[in-house]
């Protein structure tokens, strides 16, 4: 068994365009869930109508690329007021019906047969996202940093943007949510009628932290289609939400990097149980009997599922949070 | 001068709010409706149904300026639904009431809260997760700070932030809460989270403060702080309204008393003319009520009922107790 070469793909996945998207992904559904407890059950939503505002643009209205990203955040924005409109004033577990559908709803429309012409069927869009590489500073060829391999150069161009685009909207988190405005989401996720009586508009500011959660999911969904130049329905299942959730709870809710170290570490621990699995397999460690290289795909989220429950047990606030906010609840 | 005449509570200083608010109340008839001279809340044929149940239907009520009115009645009156419909928590399905003339009528809660009424809650609502000063940040008003885009830039929040913290600061003082300061409100005490909210409250510098049940769970020596804390509220300048069933803090505290039976309001005095009042005893233990029998009382009793109902009867009742035996 090669154990270089398994951390070494370990680390790679920990810096790689996933960790990106779920951490995006995760930024806001902490933004939405962790500060203010709003259950999005539909980032996935967002992160589909990210990449296809750029896919279906550039290819199917041949418009530039970046006239796609605008468009993307707008239609984010607007399916985020079409969702917290009728449930924002009702209680919390609406929001997650609705969104959760919602996100259904608009994968069947992506990927239904009436609308092939425009989002391209089950088969999606791919090749739109030429613009953005042309862009592309970094000179031909495989990069190395340390334990860290990047493919090529665009790899490395769009793993210098997603970085670049994750420290700035964790930094944008971090300036709002110290500031009064972050306030009142934390006193809203604690008690909405203490923030009403204290005149404050619950409605106004829920909707403004799922907007925003969304535009981030959105920015995921960007690095999503970019990295892989291509925009499938099936992609933006409700799993992708599913995830962000995991990597969220991973890394500490209401924790400014908590979900971005938890993306680290969920795709850090994905690849390096595949690795693991196979080489102890091909080597011999493990009897084929037991499980077989086609095994391992399935096996390593049950291994992640194990890491979560032990994460739970004996760190029940996630890496980053804060153990005395839990003691309160136990009370 | 009637304010003499009041037994109950400190004696009343010259010049204080609350012997001017008594003075107001001098000449204000003890019934239901009456007018009072100067209202800050207005409420006309205010009706509350829930199904076939009407929880509210007030004809006419005033509450006075600058004054305590304390709002008591037996479980089920509706006090609680009154309190939530002034203060935007629930629609009444008919009704027109006002705030200082204006009407108040479909205004939600948070626009309430702003027009200067402010409410506490039965179950405390201290924000558990966020510290004691953050919960007291929270009720400063007109926040720069509150809106998503200034809010990202520190420097333009950061001066109305020092401002409303010093005053934060002096408010944790008086309800000598600065100790814990930096503490999740989670992890005080219930009678601290009372204390908390009311501070809380007063950072919104309200006019009117809607107290409900303020002495719920709390222990007798902090009772005492916080009837002082709820009188020296009426010292400033402020209304004060609060539903309560302490009875020992409505008869030391408030200057007048509204009382609410099944929905309608059916008295109202200051507090020593309510205690005495006949609607308000039966309301509170049926008009066919009988007094508490004490032990020493029970052989006479007996005796009585004997020869009013005849002794075989009596006898055949204590009949099972010899079965056991």
């Amino acid at each position: 068994m090669d154990w270089g070469y398994i951390l070494s793909v370990m680390v790679t996945s920990a810096f790689g365009v996933e960790a990106i998207v779920f951490g995006l992904a995760a930024i806001g559904v902490n933004m939405q869930f962790g500060y203010t407890g709003l259950l999005n059950f539909g980032q996935s939503a967002f992160m589909a109508v990210g990449g296809y505002s750029v896919a279906v643009t550039v290819v199917e209205l041949g418009l530039n690329f970046w006239v796609g990203v605008v468009l993307g955040l707008v239609i984010a924005v607007l399916l985020a007021l079409l969702l917290g409109v009728p449930t924002l004033r009702l209680r919390a577990d609406y929001l997650a019906i609705v969104t959760i559908a919602a996100a259904e709803i608009i994968r069947l429309v992506l990927r239904s047969v009436t609308f092939k012409d425009t989002f391209g069927g089950s088969d999606g869009i791919s090749a739109f996202a030429d613009d953005f590489y042309a862009l592309n500073p970094f000179p031909e060829g495989a990069y190395e940093f340390g334990p860290i391999n990047i493919r090529n150069e665009d790899a490395m161009w769009v793993l210098t943007v997603g970085w670049i685009l994750v420290l700035l909207c964790c930094l944008v988190v971090w300036a709002l949510m110290r500031s009064p405005w972050g306030r009142v989401l934390k006193a809203i996720r604690e008690d909405e009628d203490a923030a009403r009586s204290l005149g404050k508009n619950v409605f106004s500011f829920k909707m403004q932290s799922l907007v925003l959660g969304g535009v981030l999911g959105c920015f995921g969904g960007f690095i999503f289609a970019i990295a892989n130049q291509s925009a499938q329905p099936d992609n933006y299942s409700t799993e992708l939400t599913f995830f962000a959730y995991t990597v969220l709870i991973l890394g500490g809710a209401a924790r400014v990097f908590g979900p971005v170290i938890g993306s680290m570490i969920f795709w850090a621990l994905l690849a390096f149980t595949d690795n693991f699995l196979n080489g102890a397999i091909n080597a011999g460690y493990i009897s084929g009997d037991i499980i077989n290289n086609t095994q391992v795909g399935q096996v390593r989220f049950m291994l992640v599922g194990l890491a979560l429950m032990l994460l739970m047990i004996f760190r029940p606030q996630g890496i980053f949070g804060d153990k005395r906010e839990l003691a309160i609840d136990a009370r | 001068m009637p304010a003499e005449t009041t037994t109950m509570g400190d004696p009343i200083v010259p010049g204080s709010r609350r012997e001017a608010a008594l003075r107001a109340f001098a000449d204000v008839p003890q019934e239901p409706r009456s007018k009072k001279p100067d209202p800050i809340v207005i409420v006309d044929d205010m009706v509350r149904r829930f199904g076939g149940l009407t929880a509210v239907d007030v004809a006419h009520v005033e509450i006075q300026r600058g004054a305590i009115t304390a709002l008591i009645g037996p479980n089920g009156a509706g006090k609680s639904t009154f309190f939530n419909q002034l203060t935007g928590f629930d629609q009444p399905d008919s009704g027109e009431w006002s705030l200082n003339g204006k009407s108040l009528k479909g205004a939600r809660p948070y626009q309430v809260a702003r027009r200067g009424m402010v409410r506490t809650f039965q179950l405390t609502k201290a924000l558990s997760k966020l510290t004691v000063i953050q919960n007291m940040l929270l009720g400063a008003t007109g926040q720069k700070g509150e809106s998503m885009l200034t809010g990202m830039f520190a420097p333009l929040w950061r001066g109305q932030e020092n401002a409303n913290t010093d005053r934060a600061d002096e408010l944790l003082a008086r309800f000598k809460l600065d100790a814990k300061r930096e503490d999740f409100a989670g992890s005080l005490s219930g009678g601290q989270r009372k204390l908390l909210e009311m501070a809380r409250a007063l950072m919104v510098e309200p006019e009117l403060v809607m107290l409900d049940e303020p002495m719920a769970g709390v222990n007798p020596a902090l009772k005492q702080s916080l009837l002082g804390h709820v009188k020296a509220l009426r010292e400033e300048g402020m209304t004060v309204l609060f539903v309560e069933h302490d009875m020992d803090m409505v008869r030391d505290i408030s200057d007048w008393v509204i009382v609410m039976a099944q929905g309608q309001i059916i008295a109202e005095g200051p507090p020593h003319s309510i205690m005495a009042n006949q609607t308000v005893i039966d309301a509170y233990l049926g008009s066919h009520h009988d007094e508490a029998l004490a032990p020493e009382d029970e052989p006479a009793r007996i005796a009585e009922d004997e020869a009013a109902e005849g002794r075989g009867l009596l006898e055949a009742d204590s009949s099972p107790t010899e079965d056991q035996t």
